[in-house]
């Protein structure tokens, strides 16, 4: 790795550091009565926003409440993100292609099972109704999208990385352009440091 | 012959056409045709928010009506010294004890005067300060919130009329007697020894900057006439409140033509900071009064009603610089401070000019001791040597005077019914405009203050007539809306009001919707009977006494079945709205309940009593359409012969929690 790659591996680990302090991603809710929306985030650590309201208004179509207590995840979360930050300050130290190839590797699996897992959230809350409710949902199906807008009811709800996602998207982005162009570049001596 | 028939023929016609030519010389109602623009200056379009709050005195509603400008859109009542059963106000147990008095329970007042908290001599946006005239108080509510926080009665004082107008930083508010009486310890003596033993007091009650909480400072002795309106003095004149007398007579009988005979009345300077050092000086005395302070303690969501039984007076007959009287033509009612303090304008409801006195001339008088005599041992200063000059020919029976950015003053004329705009410096008349009818105040927003906002100025009127579709012999009640942005003043809006709008408030929107409160903290309740979930609920039997602690949260009440109550049973009713979000009141009514409903505020504990007077199954239900199940949102409370146990439930039919 030549010494840009291995700077702008340290700064994106740097730039990933706040994430943990910040909402990762967020669910926003807008319908008629609640024309200043609600907006449900999720921390690396914890729910944040206007939970209590949500789950208050869930209770008409049975959904089940969302509690904190029931998330693993906040649990292992944290210790993922500073992983992130902890291995680019190996990876930008050592300037390995193979440790920068791991690196890269960790945040695809990151990723894939953070979208799984969501997504798995969502169908389990959406379809895991309890029959007895009020309002009867068509199909008994009501889940929010994994990204995007989309139509619930009378809300219109909408699922989009909140700030400190997008800390760990763009610098996983340009991990993965410098992986592409550190593999592309191998064999040339010339910008290879040592 | 020929010549005497034609002359009476001429005779004849020429007065037939004299008669008729003075029949169109009919002096012409000033036109009260609408400029063209009218609508587009009042109009605010579906979904957009009003400029200004006007906050308006209910009169004897008791209340305080609270207005969009320039739309004119009622946006509120709110009650402060009458009960209300829409919010329950002096019916429940919380807010019961803001109405006591040493009377007791008095439900009603005559509201008159509402007046925003100042700070450096402009409102601040947080409480709003109004004064009962019947049975002596003041009272504050909070802009937050809406709610009235606080009242505090005068003790030795009938009618307290120039009241609640307070100073520039919101030290003092004031307060005195437009009846002069007797002082409350010297029992009843005759009405004709009114000249002896009739006295007036001012109250001089202290605010607390961060609280505002209020409390009685100390009380001016002052001479038995009738005291009407004041304002406190500002910038150049800060230390000052200014009064107006009528009744300078002492008549205690047929006041129309008694309180009309000396062709001056007064108004009285009281220099309060030398009646404070005076104070400190331990120149007060203490007498026994009887008189009522509550206010509401915020963490226990409970009104504290407390008994005080002493108050400190000062005599100003014996206390030199305290207190002046300087004449003042004719029965003066506004007594008005222009921005700059310097001024103080009287209206003389019987008088033929305006006069315009200048403090630093009242001040000169003072040390010259520029005095006529005195009156009850309080010097008068002379007329000429107070004056600044008087407003020629104005009109007929000014009220009352405010003050736009621009160095001009809005007087009202209550028998001329019109608003007349004139020169404070030069005095000169600029413009007059018609008022639908006989205008009593009037307010330009911000326009007691420093620095006034000016754009408006809002007639507040006595007669409506046939300004609106009638409604049997009490027709409405109404302002006026005008725009003083030109030189020419321009009727833009009628509106109704509520009560008798005696006196009105305006500042800015934003000066109050900083300060919204949106719901109250679930957490921050510490009401005694309050229940924080619904886990908690549950019914609690204290001998004939029955606690019940409920829940309520769209779209059910905690507990929802109740059995075990007794016939001669007080049901407390303590019901915690556990909405944390904004405008989710839910409502509460019992059948037969003989006192009100209650509507609570999320986040709130709200308590009804109810005595059953029969055995039977009685109904409970939400009041304020909540959400979309609110029709469901019932209950049943079951009131038996005989002693039976204690049971309540919610959605668990079959089984009932038994309480022991």
């Amino acid at each position: 790795m030549n010494k840009l790659s291995r700077i702008i591996i340290f700064l994106c680990a740097l730039a990933i550091i706040p994430a943990n302090y910040m909402s990762v991603w967020q669910i926003q809710l807008e319908a008629p009565q609640y024309p200043e929306g609600m907006k449900m985030e999720i921390w690396s650590h914890k729910i944040g926003g206007d939970f209590d309201k949500v789950n208050n208004l869930n209770h008409y179509i049975g959904m089940a409440a969302i509690k904190e207590e029931n998330f693993k995840e906040f649990k292992v979360m944290p210790y993922l993100i500073w992983a992130m930050v902890g291995l680019g300050f190996i990876v930008a130290l050592f300037g390995k292609r193979f440790l920068l190839y791991a690196y890269t590797s960790f945040f695809v699996l990151c990723g894939a099972w953070g979208i799984y897992d969501f997504w798995n959230w969502e169908y389990e809350y959406g379809h895991n109704l309890n029959p007895h409710a009020a309002i009867k949902i068509p199909g008994m199906s009501f889940q929010p999208p994994l990204i995007g807008w989309k139509q619930l009811l009378n809300f219109i709800a909408g699922s989009f990385p909140d700030i400190g996602g997008w800390l760990i998207i763009l610098p996983a982005a340009i991990i993965v352009s410098v992986n592409v162009y550190v593999f592309f570049t191998r064999n040339n001596k010339a910008i290879l440091i040592k | 012959m020929k010549m005497n028939i034609l002359k009476s023929i001429l005779v004849f016609a020429t007065s037939v056409v004299a008669i008729s030519g003075l029949q169109s010389c009919k002096p012409k109602k000033v036109d009260s045709a609408l400029a063209g623009n009218a609508a587009e200056k009042v109009y605010v379009a579906p979904g957009k928010k009003d400029e200004l709050y006007l906050f308006t005195s209910g009169g004897f509603s008791g209340q305080i009506g609270v207005y969009g400008l320039p739309s004119g859109r009622l946006l509120k009542v709110f009650p402060v010294f009458s009960q209300d059963p829409e919010k329950g106000y002096g019916y429940n147990e919380e807010t019961k004890g803001m109405l006591m008095t040493s009377h007791g329970y008095v439900p009603w007042d005559d509201s008159h005067h509402p007046q925003l908290s100042k700070t450096d001599g402009n409102a601040d946006g947080r409480w709003i300060f109004i004064n009962g005239n019947n049975t002596p108080r003041i009272a504050r509510a909070n802009l937050g919130t809406f709610r009235t926080e606080e009242i505090i009665e005068l003790p030795n004082c009938g009618g307290n009329h120039a009241s609640p107008f307070l100073t520039q930083n919101t030290e003092y508010l004031v307060g005195a007697s437009r009846f002069s009486v007797p002082y409350d310890k010297e029992g009843d003596p005759s009405i004709s020894e009114y000249k002896d033993k009739f006295r007036g007091t001012v109250s001089f009650v202290k605010v607390d900057p961060k609280t505002g909480h209020m409390s009685l400072g100390f009380q001016l002795l002052v001479p038995g006439v009738d005291y009407d309106l004041a304002r406190a003095g500002k910038a150049v004149s800060h230390g000052w409140v200014f009064f107006s007398c009528y009744n300078t007579e002492k008549a205690h009988s047929l006041l129309e033509v008694g309180a009309s005979q000396r062709d001056k009345d007064f108004i009285m300077a009281v220099n309060w900071k030398k009646a404070e050092e005076y104070l400190a000086a331990g120149k007060g005395q203490k007498w026994p009064a009887k008189y009522a302070h509550n206010y509401w303690d915020e963490n226990a969501q409970t009104t504290v009603s407390e008994m005080m039984n002493e108050v400190t007076v000062l005599d100003v007959k014996n206390l030199p610089g305290v207190c002046y009287y300087i004449p003042c033509p004719k029965s003066p009612h506004g007594c008005d401070v222009d921005p700059t303090g310097e001024y103080i304008c009287a209206s003389g409801k019987l008088a033929a000019v305006i006069p315009v006195y200048s403090f630093t001339k009242i001040q000169k008088a003072i040390e010259a001791k520029a005095f006529e005599g005195d009156f009850d041992g309080v010097p008068v200063i002379k007329y000429e040597a107070a004056l600044d000059g008087e407003v020629e020919k104005p009109g007929l029976g000014p009220l009352h005077t405010e003050f736009d950015d621009k160095g001009n003053a809005y007087t009202s004329f209550f028998v001329s019914s019109e608003i007349v705009k004139w020169n404070v410096k030069t005095k000169q008349i600029i413009d007059r405009v018609p008022t639908y009818y006989s205008i009593g105040h009037l307010c330009v927003p911000m326009g007691d203050c420093i620095k006034p906002y000016g754009k408006y100025v809002i007639a507040l009127d006595k007669i409506t007539k046939d300004r609106y579709l009638p409604t049997g012999p009490e027709l409405c009640q109404s302002a006026q809306l005008y725009s003083i942005e030109g030189d020419k003043m321009q009727l833009l809006l009628d509106f109704p009001t509520i009560g008798e709008p005696h006196y009105a408030q305006a500042c800015p929107a934003e000066l109050i919707t900083k300060n919204e409160v949106k719901f109250y903290k679930l957490e921050n309740n510490h009401h005694k009977y309050v229940t924080t979930s619904e886990d908690q609920a549950k019914v609690v039997r204290e001998g004939n006494n029955v606690h019940i602690y409920m829940t309520c949260i769209r779209s059910h009440f905690t507990p929802d079945n109740i059995e075990g109550v007794k016939l001669g049973d007080n049901v407390y009713f303590h019901i915690t709205n556990l909405e944390q979000d904004w405008d989710v009141p839910h409502g509460f009514a019992v059948k037969s309940a003989n006192n009100s409903e209650l509507l609570i505020m999320p986040g709130e504990t709200q308590t009804l009593k109810w005595t059953p007077d029969r055995v039977g199954i009685f109904p409970f239900y939400c009041t304020d359409f909540c959400s979309a199940l609110h029709q469901e949102m019932q209950g049943y409370i079951r009131v038996s012969a005989g002693n039976m146990p204690i049971k309540f439930s919610t959605g668990a039919e079959d089984e009932p929690t038994v309480s022991k």
